[in-house]
């Protein structure tokens, strides 16, 4: 339950109190609190290991699939509990849409990449609603002029960057309230990078977008707020112009100029 | 400067031989492996020759015309063996009628070919009470000298032919009334005591209901326990003991499996013995791990990011695994099961325990009758004194290495077939 200790805006489209998340014995986030409010995008930053991908996942319960990972607090979507053992995983993960780092793709058609999902759910009842869904999803993940005339080619066959962007496509498909975006340049060239960034800015009027990265010039360009963690910890978290011109804590100065990490 | 040139020269020579050390031993590892492989092909290709050779006289037999008169008197009385007499009598005037001579004369043709006789009359009725032009097999003896295994030069006593009977065949020949024919009945027939009238269908249609139990049974229980073992078992003490013993069973020697066969199958159960459905249950115990293992290595080879992707898209577990997962390792897990299944084809031991290493007659009709299987033909075969069982084993050998040839070639086309790109 929400702690009184930390008052949660309203507003917020998703809430974490007093996350820690063990492998096994080991701790890899230690005690976060966390309000992510709607239609904005939020970045977390920080060195590797820091746990910033394994928070990122807590929100879809990702790391259900790894052994011997447990979460402990709560979080919230909507004022709803998504931590506790009654929730519907699947349910939620339809909510909660997320990119992985490397593009993924299923060896299958670009058409039934994205129409995966929606026939899972059953969200296109008929072949014409799932054919407009899937051109409205590529449109939206701004993919549609370089693909219209090759649906039924396999999305492997596209290039890193069109992967990624058929991977958005798959991922609002299934019509979420939140994408979790897990360092999804890292494995994309600059101009690839440049045309997902644009896409992250573009989306954040429909949708709330986490994203994690590395680059941080990445996060200064497409985030609103960001979340500076270290060692587990959130160490400062404020809208990302604050973070980085004039951070409160020493240490998020310290990453934010290069001194580690 | 003047005392660090000679040593640098030196080391440059040293180098120097170590290079050409190095070079020399990656020529003789090369050569090493050169004639590796061409002994391992020489070995092949002599073996082949050696089985083709036997075998492909497997594959036609000797036959002699006849001049057959339907007598309609005859038949009624069911006398066909009359029929044939008097056939051969025709043919053969010069042959007196003592028992012996008319016994020698029979003797030129197969035992069967009474029953032949009678098969042709009920097959076609219009011909009773016609004279008709029939070619029937010769007898072994008969048919191994006109296929020249025989020595005509040997004294009358050391060869299994006598010297009437060659005169005999030498007439037929100026006749043009014996001839090598293919050998229809190989491939329509179970097997026989007389090895001219051998045919291998039985132990093909035993094999091939063995194999379709095998396959029923292990397939889908060796890629469910691959499934789960991969994807859905916890890793824990249990699971580990399972995998363990799967990959000793693996190496568990067949006859083993035979054992447990005849105790569990056919004592326990009560199932038929000599039957393709007992066989086909022993062979897929020994099938099942090869399935198993090769089936969890496909499984594990699927990038986990397709079940990751599939998941985070709303897919539950299981979805994620049949839609994603299993797609892709289909390949890998059909090569298994076909190698699975060549292996299976290719056992005799654990059969022998189930008693389908048999002579059966028949060829068997359902998973219940009696029946045997091609490496049993071949084993029953090559155990029998008659000559011409020599080249019937042959001539098996290379239907059942033709089947396995097969299996392999659908196994290579699968692969490919379902292989896909990422």
């Amino acid at each position: 339950m929400v702690t009184a200790s930390v008052p949660s805006n309203p507003q917020s489209k998703l809430v974490a109190r007093e996350v820690s998340v063990f492998y096994g014995e080991k701790q890899a986030v230690f005690d976060v609190d966390l309000d992510i409010l709607p239609r904005e995008v939020t970045a977390f930053i920080g060195p590797s290991g820091c746990g910033k991908s394994t928070l990122l996942r807590c929100f879809n319960r990702m790391n259900d699939l790894i052994e011997n990972c447990q979460t402990m607090g709560s979080m919230l979507l909507d004022g709803n509990d998504i931590a506790g053992p009654d929730v519907d995983v699947v349910q939620l993960r339809s909510r909660i849409g997320m990119v992985f780092q490397k593009p993924n793709p299923f060896p299958k058609s670009v058409y039934d990449n994205v129409a995966y999902g929606p026939r899972l759910h059953g969200l296109a009842p008929s072949r014409s609603d799932l054919d407009e869904l899937v051109e409205t999803s590529l449109r939206r993940a701004g993919i549609w002029d370089e693909v219209k005339d090759r649906v039924d080619e396999p999305g492997t066959s596209l290039s890193g960057g069109q992967q990624q962007r058929l991977c958005i496509a798959r991922a609002i498909a299934v019509r979420p309230d939140v994408l979790l975006m897990d360092e999804p340049c890292s494995a994309l060239d600059p101009i690839a990078t440049a045309t997902i960034e644009e896409l992250i800015d573009e989306l954040r009027s429909e949708y709330t977008i986490i994203i994690v990265t590395h680059n941080m010039q990445q996060a200064a360009r497409v985030s609103q707020r960001t979340a500076f963690l270290n060692l587990g910890r959130l160490i400062e978290f404020d809208e990302t112009p604050k973070i980085f011109t004039n951070p409160s804590e020493q240490s998020t100065q310290d990453y934010i100029t290069g001194r580690f990490g | 400067m003047t005392s660090a040139a000679p040593t640098a020269i030196s080391s440059q020579a040293a180098a120097n031989r170590l290079l050409l050390r190095r070079q020399r031993a990656e020529r003789r590892f090369q050569l090493y492996g050169i004639l590796a492989i061409s002994a391992a092909v020489g070995f092949l290709i002599v073996f082949l020759a050696n089985i083709v050779s036997r075998g492909y006289m497997g594959f036609v037999q000797t036959e002699v015309q006849l001049t057959v008169n339907f007598d309609e008197e005859l038949i009624e009385a069911g006398s066909y063996r009359k029929i044939l007499r008097t056939s051969l009598a025709e043919r053969f005037p010069d042959a007196g009628s003592s028992r012996a001579e008319r016994r020698a004369l029979t003797g030129m043709v197969s035992a069967g070919t009474v029953f032949v006789l009678r098969e042709t009359i009920a097959a076609d009725p219009a011909i009773v009470g016609t004279v008709q032009d029939v070619w029937v097999l010769a007898s072994d003896p008969v048919d191994q000298f006109y296929k020249g295994r025989i020595d005509a030069a040997l004294p009358e006593g050391e060869r299994p032919i006598s010297d009437a009977s060659l005169a005999r065949i030498a007439a037929l020949e100026e006749a043009g009334r014996i001839a090598l024919r293919f050998n229809r009945s190989f491939f329509s027939r179970g097997d026989s005591r007389n090895p001219e009238e051998a045919g291998i269908l039985g132990a093909i249609v035993g094999s091939a209901l063995a194999l379709l139990v095998t396959l029923a049974v292990s397939f889908p229980v060796g890629v469910m326990t691959a499934v789960y073992l991969e994807a859905f078992a916890p890793r824990n003490r249990i699971t580990r003991l399972i995998e363990i013993n799967i990959n000793n069973l693996a190496a568990v020697p067949s006859i083993v499996f035979g054992l447990l066969g005849l105790a569990v199958f056919l004592n326990v159960f009560g199932l038929p013995r000599s039957a393709p459905v007992s066989g086909g249950l022993v062979l897929s115990l020994m099938t099942l791990p090869t399935i198993i293992i090769s089936s969890r290595a496909a499984i594990r080879a699927v990038p986990p990011s397709f079940a990751e992707a599939a998941i985070g898209l709303g897919a539950s577990r299981v979805q994620a695994i049949f839609h994603h997962v299993l797609p892709v390792a289909a390949p890998g897990t059909l090569t298994g099961a076909i190698i699975g299944m060549a292996q299976a084809l290719g056992e005799t031991a654990p059969l022998l325990m189930m008693g389908m290493v048999a002579f059966v007659a028949e060829v068997p009709g359902g998973f219940t009758d009696p029946s045997t299987v091609l490496p049993a033909q071949v084993y029953l075969w090559a155990d029998s004194p008659e000559r011409g069982f020599a080249e019937k084993t042959a001539a098996a050998i290379i239907v059942l290495l033709g089947f396995l040839l097969v299996m392999n070639g659908l196994a290579v086309y699968l692969r490919r077939k379902f292989e896909k790109q990422w």
